[in-house]
């Protein structure tokens, strides 16, 4: 009766053992090839620490203008401009200005890095069933899978740093807009399809001139997702040497600042709440031609 | 049932410009497999009990004129949007051949295919396949600019045939914007602008309303008046059918069980199914003096056409002094002459086997 009761386990001995086994591997792998890996994200690094120094470099009346612009270009809302101006300047009179700039860069190149590399992704599940049996798996594990457990690998090959950091965000934050892709080219109507194929379209003046901007606005809702993903992460990625908000955020858990918590808290609202209508009216405006509906 | 002989509405024969050849479509797991039971005569409802595979289209035999409307009718499930898809290889047949203009349709590897459906077919559809992103005139040149025209002269191009089919004004709407006519507009005029020979229409006026599609009906027989494309037109309504048709084949279960003149179909329907189909036309206004006329008789009316329908002829019928009018072709030649008494047999729906069992039990 003990088999019944007892769950025949793997013994202790063995299962240790077991442990080690892969750790230990693991740890040869990153010795051995650790130098190239993080030579093969070198220019990741130069351009992430470049584009901080821009902005931080740059004064902040310039910083806050070009947003102003960026802002009215995307929502072509006067309401939504002043809005952010009036939340950057009120994160720069708090002394919050060099962890915003520090997260905007963190954010802009991972938003740049999942757009760039999700969306072929998503074009090459939407073209065959096998593709997308294979990679939707994988895109489960990287949106359920706890941060820590792939933040120690990376680590561990990588060190502390923003490398590691903007990777741990890329990998949580680049599911979105690989699924929303390959939804989008998926639920474009079959019907058009079909007459762009009788007129002989190739399969490349299908996917630019049909199928991508009919998916737009499917896409751009990725796009949105994977910026609001980005932005919750940074708090995380503050933990293994990502400089921004969420580092103050980390130190008032550990200390109990009530206040140091709640404003970098509140900045990072902030941006996520500026992003989020600026990307939103602008994939909006590019479904325009559906809003003026014929009975 | 008497035959009748129809005279033919011109002698001249042209080459064919589309022949469909022992063509086969079999949907299913293993179609290839299926061929040899449907060629030794195995219909529709046994393949799909017995083995789960439908039988789209089953030894479709079909030479398309040129210049000429070829109306393909039938109920849906007949597999006419099934066969109009073979011409331009939408869908793969199971097996069979296509010839257009000589060429082999099914040899063609994927750059002629390519070639044939941005050069010489293009489609209009029932449900419109518009470019919901683009503009009107953005979809009118959207079939040249797969044919790499220059940006101006496709532009010069779809403006004009948009012109054509009444929609100058609408160049920089969105499909949306437009009724369902005004987008099957659109439609026509982007399959016209291509300068394609071969027009396949997929009950391209189905989706719309009854008068609308009379209207899209008289634009599409005003722009063939002129340029004598060769046009395969699907369509489910029998009056739609006998309005532009030049020749008809109905299909039903995948089968074409008459093919010909559209008088030959109403004069001499082929079994009860097409009879039953054509019984509640309005036979004055379908049915021509050519289909009724008695060779070698003359007449002491007006001399009338063979085009003319019964409708019309009525009057002059009743005016004349012997009941009866001499009746020439197109060209003034004599074809004989028609009696008021054969104008109003005519008019007599013909009857199926099924009537005369139920008459006489």
């Amino acid at each position: 009766m003990e088999f019944l009761s007892e769950f025949p386990a793997l013994g202790r001995k063995d299962l240790a053992s077991l442990k080690q086994g892969i750790d230990e591997s693991f740890r040869s792998f990153s010795r051995a090839y650790g130098p190239e890996i993080e030579a093969f994200f070198n220019p990741l690094l130069k351009f992430l620490i470049w584009f901080e120094k821009l902005l931080l470099g740059t004064p902040w009346p310039i910083v806050i203008i070009v947003i102003a612009a960026l802002t009215w270009l995307g929502a072509r809302s006067v309401k939504v401009t002043i809005g952010s101006v009036i939340a950057f300047l009120i994160i720069g009179f708090l002394g919050m200005w060099e962890d915003t700039m520090a997260t905007l860069a963190i954010v802009s190149v991972c938003t740049v890095l999942c757009i760039a590399i999700g969306i072929p992704i998503g074009i090459l599940m939407a073209r065959s069933d096998r593709t997308q049996a294979i990679i939707t798996p994988i895109l489960d594990v990287m949106q359920t899978i706890p941060v820590f457990v792939y933040l120690l690998p990376v680590v561990m090959l990588l060190g502390i740093g923003k490398v590691p950091g903007l990777l741990a965000v890329c990998i949580y934050a680049a599911p979105p807009i690989v699924r929303l892709t390959n939804l989008g080219i998926r639920l474009v109507d079959r019907d058009v399809m079909e007459a762009a194929e009788s007129f002989g379209a190739s399969s490349r003046e299908k996917l630019f001139g049909v199928q991508i901007p009919l998916a737009l606005p499917n896409i751009f809702a990725g796009v949105n997702q994977t910026i609001m993903m980005a932005l919750s992460m940074v708090v995380i990625a503050s933990m293994i040497g990502v400089k921004g908000l969420g580092g103050p955020v980390l130190r008032s858990i550990s200390n109990q600042y009530l206040a140091l918590g709640l404003m970098n808290g509140l900045a990072i609202v902030a941006l996520a709440i500026i992003f989020d209508r600026v990307s939103q009216s602008y994939g909006k405006r590019l479904q325009a031609y559906r809003e003026t509906g014929h009975g | 049932m008497v035959k009748h002989e129809i005279q033919p509405l011109d002698d001249s024969i042209d080459e064919p410009k589309v022949s469909i050849q022992k063509l086969y479509k079999i949907f299913g797991d293993t179609p290839e497999a299926m061929l040899d039971r449907v060629r030794g005569g195995m219909g529709k409802p046994e393949l799909m009990d017995q083995t789960g595979h439908a039988l789209g289209l089953n030894n479709i035999n079909l030479d398309i004129p040129a210049r000429k409307i070829q109306v393909i009718m039938g109920l849906s499930g007949s597999g006419k949007s099934t066969l109009i898809r073979h011409l331009n290889r939408l869908i793969e047949p199971t097996d069979g051949e296509i010839w257009v203009d000589g060429e082999d349709v099914m040899k063609m590897d994927a750059k002629e295919l390519r070639d044939l459906r941005r050069f010489k077919m293009s489609m209009v559809f029932q449900k419109f396949g518009l470019l919901p992103h683009r503009t009107v005139l953005e979809n009118a040149m959207y079939g040249l600019e797969i044919q790499g025209v220059s940006t101006k002269e496709a532009q010069q191009r779809a403006v004009k045939w948009l012109d054509r089919v009444g929609l100058a004004g609408f160049e920089e709407q969105y499909p949306s914007q437009l009724s369902g006519g005004q987008q099957q507009r659109v439609g026509l005029a982007r399959a016209l602008a291509t300068d394609a020979e071969i027009l396949l229409m997929d009950e391209a006026f189905s989706a719309l309303d009854p008068l609308i599609r009379t209207d899209m009906q008289s634009i599409l027989l005003e722009l063939q008046e002129e340029l004598h494309k060769t046009i395969i037109f699907i369509t489910h309504d029998l009056d739609e059918a006998l309005n532009i048709g030049d020749n008809i084949a109905i299909l039903r279960d995948g089968e074409i069980i008459q093919s010909g003149d559209p008088q030959d179909i109403i004069m001499n329907p082929a079994d009860d199914y097409i009879t039953d189909f054509i019984r509640d036309i309005n036979r004055a206004k379908v049915v021509r003096l050519r289909s009724i006329v008695k060779k070698g008789a003359t007449g002491a009316g007006e001399t009338l056409r063979g085009g003319m329908s019964l409708e019309e002829a009525l009057p002059k019928l009743h005016k004349s002094v012997d009941g009866s009018c001499p009746v020439v072709d197109k060209k003034g030649n004599p074809l004989g002459a028609v009696t008021l008494d054969g104008l109003i047999d005519a008019l007599k729906a013909p009857e199926t086997e099924a009537d005369d069992e139920v008459r006489y039990s």
